[in-house]
């Protein structure tokens, strides 16, 4: 029987960046805040200090940083069909596992989602036909980009970010994202500076007329203080920067941007090594009365609360709301049911690029997000009609630092041992990169979450199951959008050799994908296509609340982060302005 | 040209220009050496890049693989197998020191007696099922039983098929169609499929070979030197946009942190 502790009015589950905006933003207003954080405290000083943060080993092979899958993992099967098993270590995604969750140890990279993707359905319906998103569940978001601009700029304002507006109030600026949707203001900071791979795809796409720029990235360029009165000093392209801590403070993390801030507000509780088991709710589940914890020493807590965020790593809420019986679990055969639908993760392919020896690539230099970039083929910026997919895929070199563990580029047919590996292995290190593709993934029936029938986590609980593989869509992206990059791969100096990777099926936790994985809780404008609302608020249970990537009714190709945080802001205000008020239903069901 | 054109233009070749001429490859001869390609080579149409000719000359420095102060986890058989394999899946040859040489079998040793090889983030619940390739390493056995099963199986193997010989006893032509078995999943070690056993090997030697120095292998930074990575420096801030710097600085081990600085500072001979 768990110990019951005084109550509070809030319980913030997890303390990545959605957890640590709304954490500190109710707590200013006056709400007594408890956040719970699975992991342990990591801050800059000390535990990230140099040189010891240098060690490619201990970050990025042994997963200093990631979620611990001795403890919890997930289990996954292509197809129904199949028994799921588990993934027995991380390899398909790096969830976080510490104080700042994923956020922590992130890469930097900070994209706004454009004005097609947040009614995507109605756009390329009206557009193409309803026959281009047949057999597909992705749907419209019930925000608008309009919605949430303020918000990507109060984000981008606390992280730092670098970058060129390419489209500042509708006006189109030279070196920007000319297709990128209107922004009331500048980027806080200017530009990263450019590895020299990504300068030559630079100038390859812009000689085939395409649009070329710098990546946004909160990765701070210059001595910056960001809305919270917190320092942050400029990136030095050291290279050990996804995976790994930041020991310069230009990385942007909850741990620099936003915890700090949280804990000077005297209603603000943080506690480390604390396990959320479930949500409790009342017998007729319609009202949440707090959660139960495990702390370090294995005792069960009950904290009381009048409202509960659940903002744990994307998918990982999902499984809460199973875990606590919120809403009811999808079911695939009826497409009935909302808790674990429009499982997305992202349509990936590349080229592998090999260059002569007289271009040195020093990919050691480099920082998460340090990358150029373009959107010409993405969203809806080229005509789909002939294509029969929807959305697209950024294409960029980006240079995130070479640890030589993981980074060994070889050309195929390289021999995968002796002599004449090793060999390769000196050829091609400084003298090759990727030339990367991030496309959009639609959500589709057979793609969900549930609770696995057989395998148990650390706490006996049962492990989130994944049912996934890629859709026709999303291998027509990939396969378009590949060849568009090799067209600037040919364009390339220096290039001798340039080999294409489309995504093909299956889609496998064999290798790593990206860290973005969306859906199971999304986000609708009824109960009947969603399981919260355009706030983050259960249908079922009005006083949870999440906020994450599992709010995505399907993936953009963009990177989920900005819009996590531009969600955290929105929902935070109408949490202050109406919620306190009068607590309830923030959206007629 | 378009605006963008030259602002890309621009960006390039402001790197290359901003070099000393003694630092771009070739020296003085080489002023801005790709500036004039109006037609590069078409990536892909022919097979340019096959891989580099292995150096076949004599081996490079040390031959014989450094000495721990005591072995923590390894016994001496396992030990003899681990260096004879690590010494033909990164071998000494023209290039260098292989992996043998560079410390691997003490790297291996101690991560096996470590976090890791005790299943450190892995999951090793059962119950336990062969599964798809799409569901990965399904195996329940954690590092340290994984090689010490391994191992154990590989010796008895060579001694049934290889007249009473263990791995390490075998010359290096069939160590070599041994691991070649292994790695096309041919050769079964008792109940451990030899595909695994190898690509865990192989990991574990390009583990050993590149992770820094303080972990045991890597010694003098031999793997590091083969490709030209530089180590743990903490900024390349001021030459990040030097484009196509031959980047020359000797590497920097965690160890060196006494002595460590940015990678971009003024060097006392005022050279990178």
């Amino acid at each position: 029987m768990a110990r019951t502790l005084p109550a509070t009015d809030v319980v913030i589950i997890g303390s990545g960046w959605s957890g640590g905006i709304i954490g500190k933003e109710l707590a200013a207003a006056g709400q007594r805040v408890v956040m719970l954080e699975r992991g342990a405290p990591q801050w800059t000083s000390p535990d990230w200090a140099p040189p010891q943060v240098h060690d490619e080993l201990k970050y990025d092979r042994r997963h200093e940083m990631h979620q611990n899958a001795a403890k919890e993992t997930y289990t996954f099967r292509n197809a129904t069909s199949e028994t799921a098993l588990p993934m027995r270590s991380f390899t398909f995604a790096y969830p976080g596992d510490k104080l700042g969750g994923a956020g922590a140890h992130w890469a930097g990279v900070t994209y706004r989602f454009d004005e097609v993707e947040f009614r995507l359905r109605s756009h390329y319906t009206q557009k193409y036909g309803a026959s281009i998103l047949e057999g597909l569940t992705s749907q419209d978001w019930p925000v608008s980009y309009s919605d949430l601009e303020p918000y990507y700029e109060k984000f981008e304002r606390l992280a730092g970010t670098s970058g060129k507006a390419g489209n500042l109030r509708g006006q189109k600026i030279v070196g920007g994202n000319p297709f990128e949707a209107p922004r009331q203001s500048e980027y806080p900071n200017p530009p990263m500076k450019v590895p020299f791979a990504a300068a030559l795809f630079g100038e390859s796409a812009a000689n085939l007329g395409l649009h070329p720029f710098i990546q946004p990235a909160s990765l701070v360029t210059r001595p910056y203080v960001n809305s919270e009165g917190l320092q942050m000093s400029p990136c030095a392209y050291c290279g050990f920067c996804a995976s790994h801590g930041c020991e310069h403070f230009a990385k942007a993390s909850p741990n620099i941007c936003i915890l700090p801030a949280a804990l000077k507000q005297p209603s603000f509780e943080l506690r480390t090594n604390a396990h959320v088991l479930r949500i409790e709710l009342t017998a007729d589940r319609k009202r949440a009365t707090g959660v139960t914890y495990v702390d370090a020493a294995g005792e069960e807590l009950f904290q009381p609360a009048e409202m509960v965020f659940s903002c744990a790593f994307a998918i990982n809420n999902a499984r809460l709301f199973l875990l606590s019986g919120i809403g009811t679990p999808y079911d695939p055969s009826t497409n009935e049911g909302q808790v674990g639908r429009n499982f997305t993760h992202q349509s990936r392919g590349n080229v592998q690029l090999f260059f002569s020896e007289d271009f040195h690539l020093n990919p050691f230099m480099g920082a998460g997000a340090a990358a150029v970039t373009l959107d010409d083929y993405n969203g809806d910026n080229f005509d789909h009609g002939p294509l029969g997919f929807v959305g697209g895929a950024y294409v960029q070199i980006q240079v995130v630092g070479a640890g030589p563990i993981t980074f060994r580029p070889t050309p195929p047919g390289t021999p995968r041992w002796g002599s004449a590996y090793k060999a390769a292995l000196k050829r091609y290190y400084n003298h090759a990169i990727t030339l990367g593709t991030s496309g959009a993934s639609q959500a589709q029936r057979g793609s969900y979450l549930s609770l696995d029938p057989t395998y148990t986590d650390a706490w006996g609980q049962p492990l989130l199951r994944i049912t996934h593989d890629y859709n026709e869509q999303d291998l027509k992206l990939s396969n378009f959008v590949v060849d568009r990059a090799m067209e600037i791969a040919k364009g390339m100096r220096g290039v001798q050799q340039a080999v294409p990777n489309k995504m093909r099926r299956p889609y496998s936790t064999a290798t790593y994908q990206t860290t973005h994985l969306t859906g199971g809780t999304i986000m609708g404008d009824s109960p009947a296509n969603s399981a919260v609302n355009r706030y983050g608020q259960s249908w079922d249970v009005p006083n949870v609340f999440t906020v994450g990537a599992n709010l995505f009714p399907q993936n953009a190709s963009w990177n989920p982060t900005s819009t996590i945080g531009a969600l955290s802001y929105f929902v935070t205000e109408k949490v202050k302005n109406e919620y306190l008020r009068t607590p309830g239903p923030l959206v007629p069901a | 040209m378009s605006e963008l054109v030259s602002l890309w233009r621009r960006h390039v070749l402001s790197g290359l220009a901003a070099l000393p001429a003694a630092l771009l490859p070739g020296g003085a001869r080489a002023q801005a050496p790709h500036a004039g390609h109006a037609a590069p080579p078409a990536p892909g149409a022919t097979p340019a890049a096959t891989p580099a000719t292995p150096a076949t000359g004599p081996a490079t420095g040390p031959t014989t693989p450094p000495r721990p102060q005591a072995w923590l986890f390894l016994n001496p058989l396992e030990v003899e197998a681990v260096e004879a394999l690590m010494g033909r899946l990164l071998p000494a040859d023209g290039n260098g020191p292989g992996a043998r040489e560079a410390g691997g079998a003490i790297f291996l040793d101690r991560q096996l007696a470590g976090a890791w090889g005790a299943g450190a983030h892995l999951y090793t619940k059962g119950p336990i099922a062969r599964g798809t390739a799409a569901q990965g390493y399904q195996l329940g056995l954690a590092p340290a039983e994984l090689f010490r099963l391994g191992l154990a199986q590989l010796d008895e193997v060579c001694r049934q098929q290889q007249g009473g010989r263990r791995f390490a006893e075998l010359d290096t032509a069939t160590q070599d169609q041994v691991i070649t078995a292994l790695e096309k999943n041919q050769l079964a070690l008792g109940p451990l499929p030899g595909g695994i056993f190898f690509s865990q090997m192989m990991e574990a030697t390009l583990e050993s070979f590149f992770a820094d120095p303080i972990h045991g292998g890597n010694q003098d930074m031999v793997g590091w030197k083969l490709v030209g990575f530089p180590g743990y420096y903490s900024s390349y801030f001021n030459v990040i946009e030097r484009h196509n710097l031959p980047y020359n600085r000797p590497p920097v081990s965690l160890a060196d942190h006494a002595h460590a600085r940015h990678g971009d500072s003024a060097a006392p001979e005022g050279k990178l």
